[in-house]
């Protein structure tokens, strides 16, 4: 055993036709410790049908300095949005 | 045996299997806020209110049968030792963590095994309490194989922790496989569960896991029995004086 366990970040999904959202994480061995744990953390109000866990320091997240470069480049591209387009008369419904 | 009898017999035999339940789960719930870390202080708690949950069930269907006005909570807070029945296996003080976990392996692969059967009881309650204990057992099986491997197969520390916890506990389990006439009434007519028939079974699987944790299976070289008949370690006393005590001291108080 390590001295110090990992840490794991816990997605849960509600129900059937759900997308899994995260919930929140936690420290175990393993992964299969780190399920059976998120079972007990974060499903005890029957909360889930499915759980996922991945290892924290495998996400690979966008940092807060890259978000002039990241995002701000979509804000004058307002074409990117169906409500820019004028819909012809012919066209009931999209 | 009259139906009466029979009633009777079931009623003890309900009461039996809350005792063993609501021990143990007592024991795992000492355990709230002391685990060596958070995760692990939730799903023992979990594991204890699995225990105390099948408790009451069958506190419930034993007031049921006894139809004397007493309720569940006579049965866990208004009786003395020498009253309760539980298995002394149950009733042993936490120990370290290596003891509770090898305690939860010997016990949950017994309660797999003893809920596989009480599950075709032919009486309807005790077999409905079984499916739903049946499921829980799983996961606590999984649970605890998983931390004999971990624990056995980790550091010489834990690992000397376990196989004293194991030798420790060892002369505690033969009584899991004894029937009493009551106990063997119940069997020849279906409702209970014929114990002594499912040591080979549990021997064989407890020595897969031990063996593969690196742990070796003890020699049957002691024996202690005495819960089902009343007569208990020293340790029941304390637990009860502990957990009677709120409603000892209020009789009937609800918050």
């Amino acid at each position: 055993m390590k001295d110090q366990l990992d840490l794991f970040e816990v997605f849960v999904r509600a129900r059937r036709g759900l997308d899994h959202k995260h919930v929140g994480s936690l420290h175990a061995e393993d992964h299969e410790q780190a399920l059976e744990y998120a079972r007990d953390v974060y499903t005890r109000r029957s909360e889930g049908v499915s759980i996922w866990v991945v290892r924290s320091a495998d996400i690979c997240a966008s940092q807060e300095d890259d978000s002039e470069s990241f995002f701000d480049p979509s804000d004058d591209k307002p074409y990117r949005h169906a409500t820019y387009y004028q819909l012809p008369e012919a066209v009931k419904n999209m | 045996m009259t139906d009466q009898d029979l009633r009777q017999a079931t009623q003890a035999y309900a009461v039996r299997l809350g005792d063993d339940a609501l021990i143990l789960g007592h024991r795992l719930s000492e355990w709230t806020s002391r685990a060596p870390f958070l995760e692990e202080d939730l799903a023992l708690q979990n594991v204890a209110l699995d225990y105390i949950g099948r408790a009451r069930m069958f506190y419930g269907y034993a007031a049921e049968l006894s139809a004397d006005g007493r309720t569940e909570d006579d049965f866990a807070y208004l009786r003395d030792a020498r009253q309760f029945s539980n298995l002394l296996i149950h009733e042993l003080p936490r120990g370290d963590f290596a003891f509770t976990m090898a305690r939860q392996l010997l016990t949950d692969v017994f309660s797999s095994l003893y809920l596989e059967q009480l599950l075709r009881s032919t009486d309807a309650t005790l077999a409905g309490i079984a499916a739903k204990a049946a499921k829980e057992t799983r996961y606590h099986l999984r649970r605890s194989r998983e931390w004999a491997l971990r624990l056995g197969d980790g550091t010489d520390e834990s690992h000397a922790r376990m196989v004293r916890a194991i030798d420790e506990l060892w002369g505690y389990t033969h009584e899991l496989f004894e029937l009493d006439a009551l106990e063997q009434q119940l069997a020849d007519a279906g409702i209970g569960v014929d114990n002594a028939a499912l040591r080979p079974a549990w021997l064989k699987q407890v020595s897969a896991i031990l063996t593969e944790a690196t742990l070796r299976v003890p020699e049957d070289s002691w024996v202690v029995r005495g819960g089902r008949t009343g007569y208990h370690t020293e340790n029941l006393g304390h637990i009860l004086s502990e957990m009677q005590s709120v409603h000892r001291a209020y009789p009937g108080v609800s918050w």
